[in-house]
């Protein structure tokens, strides 16, 4: 379903991003780096003091005609971001939904393993193949 | 040359070794370098070689083909098995060994004899040969170990019997506790070349069952090396001192072969039971990873910290990456911490990369944490059986580690449908789940919104109807019903009418809406009320009073409607026409209803009826009384009457045209004309009498004149109006026209008498002025014949 999976840290710099490689990825790369403004925005706009009000799911940052990006943030400001095509309409909210918890099921797994430290990039297998079956439904 | 007949073994055999000495594959030549090279393998004297190629006809040929190098084979086999080499030897000679062949060069060839022969043949005399291990890396060592080994097998593989033991005790090595010894990250070193093994080992072990002796001896050597070496492992296990380790491993083989046999007992059970699981733990290596984990968490049942097993790990100089990895795979609870099985996997698994085996994306079968604490439990085989099952699901069931020790083998079975149950679980714990049964429920809107229109309908229905009835109610008064009602105010029994008419159509509403309609003014808004209910009735089945009757036919169609309004009013038959319900006040006077209830009646007749009466009425109104005095036009025809004859054809097709128009609203305007008509004819009729002696001519203009002014005001339906008007002026003369039906009925037939008196007054004028003509002429001819008496008189 996705076409481009990203992981991004607080600081803004990418954990994990991975696309379909039939295009010229650049341009997924340069589609989530927009977007983090988008994200930015939102997370400001949602307030200071509501931070454990704030839903998780941001949801669709931005539409372009081929594309459409969503968005999701993590308590520790850990961003996710998911570009998917937009010709794929029978893509519900729920089911972008359902990515996202997955991701951050994987990413917390990621997390919970004493070898990988935090602001490296991910590595690990289980999490590659959980995006791949993410993404693998595209092709 | 003798055909070769070759057992099975022999066949695989021959040919193995054929495809090898075939470098150019052409897989009919041998090459000759490569044949001789073999030739020379195996062992014999040269002149025994020599002659062993002439049998075989090589040298005959030049080249050894297949039949050709089989043959040689086969007679290198007789020659080593110690018979004369005859040509008949080749068949004659029973069960004569694969030929052997010293592979000091080439291992794979003892491999291969040592393989094939395993296979068929159980004499053991090249049982087993190890073939090349699996792992990367392992060729190396393990033709490094070969050759350490085959030294020593060599050197008694000149006796048929040691090659009993040898082949034995080469890759014995192979016993299946070396090779999961193998796996052992130090102590594996030794193990090495026979940690290839894996399923091979089955064979050669059922091979081995025999001699037990050797394996014992060689698999005593299992435990302490390797433990001795997990020593060394786990304070520094330096890589290159495992590898510096082989040649003292083998050392070490030689030298330790004391062994209690029984643990060798149940290494060759569990070497039947598992040779299929490379990945399964042995006691020894458990009870390894028992003690190592008792160094870091004395408590069996407690967990280890994900800190402290990643400096325990460290230590294995593994990369990051891959212990990464392994923890993956072996958290199984993804809770950040080890248990004791879940260490066991994890160490089990470093040991496994360690000896350059390859990590598994899946956490295997037999490393799975065991959900009852089997710590002792010899019965590895027990484990639960979910191999596909990866042990790094990405979605964790949330019923981690509290429940996972309390679950039973179900486990697996939990775990394949926690996948699906977690999406619920997740479902109902999370808060963002509310937030998904909000949308799902979002979806169910548009459902409950279809529905809702539909009560939605429903209940206004009743609604509807009241408004209908309000708006009856109040388009009787803002409607032109209104204006009717207003305008005859002064005749109050039209309400009356109108009320009892409305009333007596029926009971239920929708009858009243259908009489009603015809009785409105406003057949369209009448129509649109009733189409309303009509749809209201039809959604709405319950709510309302039982659903009325299909309402009648559309008010448009006024005759139908009017029909049934005759039908519901029989008394007023005589009077009904076209439309004209309780106003048919111009109609109803010309067509008796005793003389013609026939055509009355039928609506659609009407027009006919009206045909007949206006082409009767001229014959029929000298025979009624109540209509108009057409005689006193007829006697006015030669004239005056011209124009009245004028009228009459204007008002006779207008009567025509009236019959055709629809009628419900013509009766509201024949009665609006008809006020008008009285005013009007009442404004003529004075008008005329004023004038006296004014020509009849003009007191039938201005009435037509207004009759035509309202046509062309009314253009719809006033040909009821001019029906009125004209019957009004018809019957003016008329005396007073029996009516008993109708306060409207009474004012049309006052109007009419009216009419018909001003018609009779200015008839008598006229009478009286031509009489008063006749006597002026009469004097004036008098006079005049005085005149000429007086003239000639005066013309004298």
């Amino acid at each position: 379903m996705a076409v481009c999976v990203a992981v991004i840290a607080k600081e803004n710099y990418p954990l994990y991003i991975r696309s379909v490689p039939t295009e010229n990825e650049l341009k997924f790369h340069y589609m989530v780096h927009t977007s983090l403004d988008v994200v930015d925005e939102k997370i400001s706009a949602m307030g200071k003091a509501l931070v454990d009000q704030r839903e998780l799911y941001l949801g669709l940052l931005y539409p372009t005609e081929d594309y459409k990006v969503y968005g999701y943030v993590t308590n520790s400001r850990v961003k996710f971001v998911m570009v998917v095509d937009s010709s794929n309409t029978a893509l519900r909210d729920n089911e972008i939904r359902s990515m996202f918890r997955k991701l951050h099921n994987s990413y917390t797994d990621v997390m919970c393993n004493p070898f990988y430290n935090p602001g490296d990039r991910i590595q690990s297998r289980t999490f590659d193949s959980m995006v791949t079956s993410m993404m693998i439904q595209v092709c | 040359m003798e055909g070769l007949t070759l057992s099975d073994a022999e066949q695989k055999y021959y040919a193995d070794l054929f495809s090898y000495c075939d470098i150019d594959s052409t897989k009919k030549v041998a090459a000759n370098g490569r044949v001789l090279e073999l030739f020379r393998a195996a062992q014999l004297p040269h002149d025994v070689v020599l002659q062993i190629m002439e049998l075989c006809g090589a040298t005959r040929l030049g080249y050894f083909g297949r039949s050709q190098f089989y043959i040689a084979l086969k007679l290198v086999a007789v020659a080593q098995s110690g018979f004369p080499l005859r040509v008949e030897s080749i068949n004659t000679v029973k069960d004569l060994p694969l030929p052997r062949f010293v592979a000091s060069k080439n291992e794979q060839e003892s491999r291969h004899a040592a393989s094939y022969s395993s296979d068929s043949e159980n004499q053991g005399s090249y049982s087993g040969v190890i073939p090349p291990p699996p792992g990367r890396g392992q060729v190396k060592k393990g033709s490094i170990s070969h050759d350490t080994v085959q030294p020593r097998t060599s050197a008694d593989q000149q006796e048929p019997a040691s090659p009993v033991v040898s082949p034995q005790q080469s890759p014995p090595t192979s016993p299946h506790t070396w090779r999961k010894h193998g796996r052992h990250p130090s102590g594996g070193n030794n193990e090495r070349p026979l940690a290839g093994p894996g399923p091979f080992w089955s064979p050669f072990g059922e091979a081995q069952s025999v001699p037990s002796a050797g394996d014992a001896v060689w698999s005593g050597h299992s435990p302490p090396p390797p433990q001795e070496n997990w020593v060394s492992f786990a304070d520094t296990p330096p890589t290159s001192a495992l590898l510096t380790m082989h040649p003292a491993s083998v050392q070490d083989q030689t030298t330790v072969r004391t062994v209690a046999s029984a643990t060798t007992a149940n290494e060759i059970r569990r070497q039947s039971s598992s040779y299929d699981d490379p990945w399964k733990i042995t006691d020894e290596q458990r009870q390894y990873y028992v003690n190592q984990f008792k160094t870091i968490q004395p408590d069996l049942n407690g967990f280890i910290p994900g800190s402290a097993a990643k400096e325990f790990f460290t230590k294995s100089k593994l990369p990051i990456l891959e212990l990464s990895h392994i923890w993956e795979l072996s958290d199984f609870d993804k809770d950040g911490a080890l248990t004791l099985d879940e260490f066991c996997a994890a160490f089990h698994l470093v040991v496994a990369r360690k000896n350059g085996y390859d990590l598994p994306e899946k956490l295997p079968e037999s490393l799975m944490p065991k959900l009852i604490d089997l710590e002792d439990s010899a019965d590895v085989g027990d484990q639960p059986g979910e191999v596909g099952y990866s042990g790094s699901p990405a979605e964790a069931p949330p019923s981690k580690s509290p429940s996972m020790p309390s679950l039973n083998q179900t486990w697996p079975e939990l775990n394949q449908s926690s996948e699906q149950w977690e999406t619920f679980s997740e479902r109902s714990s999370s808060s963002q789940t509310l937030t998904q049964f909000d949308s799902n429920i979002a979806p169910a809107d548009p459902d409950t919104a279809i529905v809702h229109p539909v009560p939605i309908r429903m209940t206004p229905s009743k609604i509807h109807m009241q408004e209908m009835e309000l708006k009856r109610a109040g388009s009787d008064h803002t409607n032109p019903t209104s204006p009717l009602l207003v305008k005859t105010s002064d005749l109050t029994e039209e309400n009356k009418i109108n009320s009892s008419v409305k009333f007596a159509s029926g009971n239920t509403v929708a009858d009243g809406y259908s009489s009603s309609d015809s009785f409105t003014s406003d057949p369209e808004q009448i129509g649109n009320n009733v189409t309303r209910q009509r749809s209201h009735s039809g959604t709405s089945p319950d709510n309302t009073a039982p659903p009325p009757p299909p309402p009648r036919p559309q008010p448009s169609h006024s005759r139908s409607s009017s029909l049934d309004m005759n039908r519901t009013f029989p008394v007023t038959t005589g009077q009904q026409q076209a439309g004209v319900v309780a106003h048919p006040p111009a109609v109803p006077p010309r067509p008796q209803p005793s003389q013609a209830p026939g055509p009355v009646v039928h609506r659609p007749v009407d027009a006919d009826g009206l045909m007949t009466h206006t082409s009767t009425s001229p014959q029929q109104i000298p025979e009624q009384p109540n209509f108009a005095d057409f005689s006193q036009f007829e006697v006015f025809a030669a004239s005056n009457v011209n124009e009245e004859q004028d009228d009459e054809a204007e008002k006779h097709p207008e009567v025509l045209t009236v019959e055709k128009a629809s009628d419900s609203a013509g009766s509201l305007r024949v009665a609006k004309t008809e006020s008008k008509i009285e005013e009007k004819t009442a404004a003529g009729a004075p008008a005329n009498v004023s004038k006296g002696t004014t020509p009849l001519a003009p007191p039938p203009k201005p009435v037509r004149r207004r009759l035509k002014s309202e046509d062309e005001l009314r253009p719809e339906v006033d040909e009821h109006t001019q029906k009125t008007g004209v019957l009004a002026a018809v019957l003016a003369s008329q005396p007073s026209i029996p009516r008993s039906v109708g306060k409207d009925k009474k004012a049309i037939q006052a109007s009419i008498r009216r009419n018909k008196e001003t018609n009779t007054v200015l008839a008598r004028l006229n009478s009286e002025l031509q009489q008063q003509l006749k006597d002026v002429l009469e004097e004036r001819i008098s006079l005049e014949v005085q005149l000429e008496q007086l003239r000639p008189f005066s013309h004298l």
